[in-house]
């Protein structure tokens, strides 16, 4: 199948040639600097295997949504823009601004966890660039080791691993929620990755929908066990008020002191550069590592959170589906192992091709295990907090979870939540 | 002589009037028309929702709005007398100061820097570390050289964290209220409390009885400009708290569902009700000028 569309697509280049007409695919993408060179490349790479086909990139780095929103009133969009806006993606397609691309593109070897979320009723809409992995817990390895300490594989053992620390004198763990007008994000990605483990995935799509309320039975576990260690004075340094006074960028330095003054620290992929920056003498691997945020319920197994990107293909009227053969050329280029490579090795991020090659991409241990996470993860789920309305989103969300963690009762915190989703969702 | 037409005033005024309606008058009538529609993309797109009274029940009604009326009421009262009472103090007692002007300049300093700056300042000297670490924060590092235990300063709701925010306000202008007060003071004819000491009076007397009223035209103008000042208070808030654990503002508040909500509407009744809580003082400045002669 890939072999008979590389002919195709051979046959489309010297049919190109043939006829000496420059073909041009555009993309807008509003990444900065370092990603922007990364897909520099990436775009370089893919004119050298198509001579005959010519990328002019238009990079919009601020309220791109707006920008695009534009375009397309003025039908004038671009061929492809790789955006991480799924709500966005399934409200075009549904207006007829994307096209469908069954058929025109493989996604086979993509990961397969990331697939699904590529779809809008069931047709395909979007390729992933490129995905980051948020359910991870960070660890100082040495401290393990000397303490022999195990990594937990379910919450249970989490549990109990958190109160032999106690136990043993220390502090489980380090939590920071704070981050200036953004202060409470990262409680959000504590709950969602507690949720996706107690109600699964299908229950969180509800929730990230509206379509249960904040009060439901399922919502309030998922804060209940978020606060079962954020509210435990023991279980984090500083206890409530160091998690909401610390900053989530200074909250990786604490495990890394001598003896440790926490031992646990749960953040993204990108945590690992701060980490670097504040202790440049840390070794990724040696130093720290990284293990899966524990199943909680055997069912839902281990589920990742995350974001990315997704490329979509607007419309423009074209011949295939409303598009043109070099734009699905190129769509196909971006998913394909070389043009992952490149992004990932570049950039550190997890490519989404399956079949890339890991040791090779990734010089360090700990982006080779989330990849190795991404692509055995029993489901994937994007960040919730950024898939809902702003209000709720990045509003009464974010400063529900710092006054449940200042102490306000679950059920105050809830029922604002719950009156400002009804009210920004309308329903 | 030149014989004045009609329209030759029209030649003057009209340039200012221009700017003037474009730039005050056409956003005030597009803010109040808009705080009776949706968010920003039914007052653009296809469906134009009209939404009547909807954003001013909000405004009214939502506990964060409530909230943060209560919380601007909170800054007027605590911070508008403390600025306008030290000021006055300050000017009068480094009056008799052999290093006046060194201290002035110290104490007007803070005037000099932006809202942002002084608030990340404040951050830190309120910043806090758990009990066993070194405090970086200059306010916990006192108490626990004290014997105490560090604070978490800004989540402690609502009255210390509230008090602790005005207090950046009043750092920040008191300097200015001094200034001003000053002038004043420097401008109040020596001879009227020297006649004053001679007849008798205390220095507490002749401040309460002759300073006092002299200084008032003054002491009106300082405090109408700090309530203006403070009804508009953003900054300190947006930096150092954004406005969770209780210390939201109105200000603030409009920016969030302007900005990170995108709910144009209800930014304009936000903006609107600002707007009408700042006119009752400019009033209050425009009729002090007309009464002093500056204004016909």
């Amino acid at each position: 199948m890939r072999k008979a569309m590389l002919v195709l697509l051979c046959l489309v280049v010297f049919a190109g040639v043939g006829f000496s007409q420059q073909k041009t695919v555009y993309v807008m993408h509003g990444w900065p600097g370092q990603q922007a060179v990364a897909f520099a490349k990436v775009v370089q790479a893919f004119m050298e295997a198509y001579p005959d086909i010519n990328v002019v990139t238009e990079i919009v780095g601020r309220d791109r949504p707006a920008i695009l929103a534009t375009r397309l009133a003025a039908g004038n969009p671009p061929d492809v823009s790789p955006i991480p806006w799924l709500g966005l993606m399934a409200e075009w397609a549904r207006a007829g601004y994307l096209v469908p691309l069954d058929g025109l593109v493989d996604v086979s070897e993509q990961i397969p966890a990331l697939t699904p979320l590529g779809y809008v009723d069931g047709k395909l809409y979007g390729t992933w660039q490129s995905a980051n992995v948020k359910s991870l817990v960070w660890y100082n390895v040495k401290a393990f080791v000397e303490k022999g300490y195990q990594v937990p594989t379910t919450w249970d053992e989490l549990i109990a691993l958190c109160d032999r620390i106690v136990a043993d004198g220390g502090v489980p763990w380090s939590i920071g929620l704070e981050s200036g007008a953004a202060s409470g994000w990262p409680g959000t990605d504590w709950i969602e990755d507690i949720m996706l483990r107690t109600a699964g995935p299908e229950v969180y799509d509800q929730w990230v929908n509206h379509e249960i309320p904040w009060t439901d039975p399922a919502v309030v576990e998922a804060w209940e066990k978020f606060g079962q260690i954020a509210l435990n004075p023991a279980y984090v340094l500083g206890g409530p008020v160091g998690a909401l006074t610390t900053n989530f960028g200074d909250a990786g330095a604490p495990l890394f002191t001598d003896p440790p003054q926490a031992y646990l620290l749960k953040q993204a992929t990108f945590i690992q550069s701060f980490i670097l920056n504040q202790k440049p003498d840390l070794v990724p691997g040696e130093d720290f590592a990284v293990f899966p945020f524990p199943p909680i319920d055997p069912k839902f197994g281990t589920p990742v959170l995350g974001g990315g990107d997704v490329s979509v293909v607007f419309n423009t009227g074209g011949p295939l589906n409303g598009t043109r053969e070099e734009v699905i050329t190129f769509v196909q280029f971006l998913s394909s192992v070389k043009a992952q490579e490149i992004w990932a090795r570049e950039l550190g991020e997890m490519a989404a091709n399956k079949n890339i090659d890991p040791v090779a991409t990734y010089p360090d241990p700990i982006a080779r295990a989330a990849w190795q996470m991404l692509l055995t993860a029993d489901s994937f789920r994007y960040d919730g907090s950024d898939l809902m309305p702003g209000a709720v989103g990045a509003g009464s969300f974010w400063q529900g979870v710092l006054d449940y963690v200042s102490g306000v009762p679950l059920k105050t915190v809830l029922d604002y939540i719950e009156s400002t989703a009804v009210d920004a969702y309308g329903y | 002589m030149l014989k004045t037409k009609k329209w030759h005033p029209w030649v003057f005024v009209g340039p200012a009037l221009l700017i003037l309606t474009f730039f005050f008058v056409y956003p005030a009538v597009a803010t109040i028309w808009r705080s009776f529609y949706g968010s920003g993309q039914e007052l653009f797109g296809p469906n134009v929702r009209h939404v009547g009274l909807a954003n001013w029940r909000y405004v009214f009604t939502n506990p964060t709005m409530t909230r943060a009326l209560r919380n601007n009421a909170l800054w007027v009262g605590v911070f508008t007398p403390v600025t306008v009472g030290l000021g006055l103090i300050l000017a009068v007692l480094l009056d008799r100061v052999k290093y006046e002007r060194v201290l002035k300049s110290i104490i007007f300093v803070p005037a000099a820097i932006s809202y942002v700056g002084a608030s990340i300042i404040w951050r830190f000297v309120y910043a806090y570390r758990p009990v066993g670490l070194s405090q970086i924060g200059v306010l916990n590092a006192l108490v626990v050289a004290l014997g105490g235990e560090p604070q978490g300063w800004l989540i402690l709701r609502p009255w210390v964290n509230n008090l602790l925010l005005i207090a950046v306000g009043i750092w920040i202008w008191t300097g200015f209220s001094m200034v001003i007060f000053s002038a004043a003071y420097k401008n109040i004819p020596r001879d009227l409390l020297e006649a004053s000491r001679i007849d008798g009076a205390n220095e507490f007397q002749v401040f309460r009885r002759v300073t006092l009223p002299l200084l008032r035209p003054t002491a009106e103008v300082v405090g109408v400009t700090m309530v203006v000042q403070v009804l508009k208070v953003f900054d300190i808030v947006y930096v150092m708290t954004n406005g969770n654990y209780e210390t939201e503002v109105v200000a603030n508040r409009m920016y969030k569902e302007m900005f990170n909500f995108f709910n144009y509407g209800r930014a304009s009744a936000i903006a609107v009700v600002l707007l009408l809580m700042l006119i009752p003082f400019m009033i209050l400045n425009v009729r002090r000028l007309a009464g002093q002669g500056g204004v016909q």
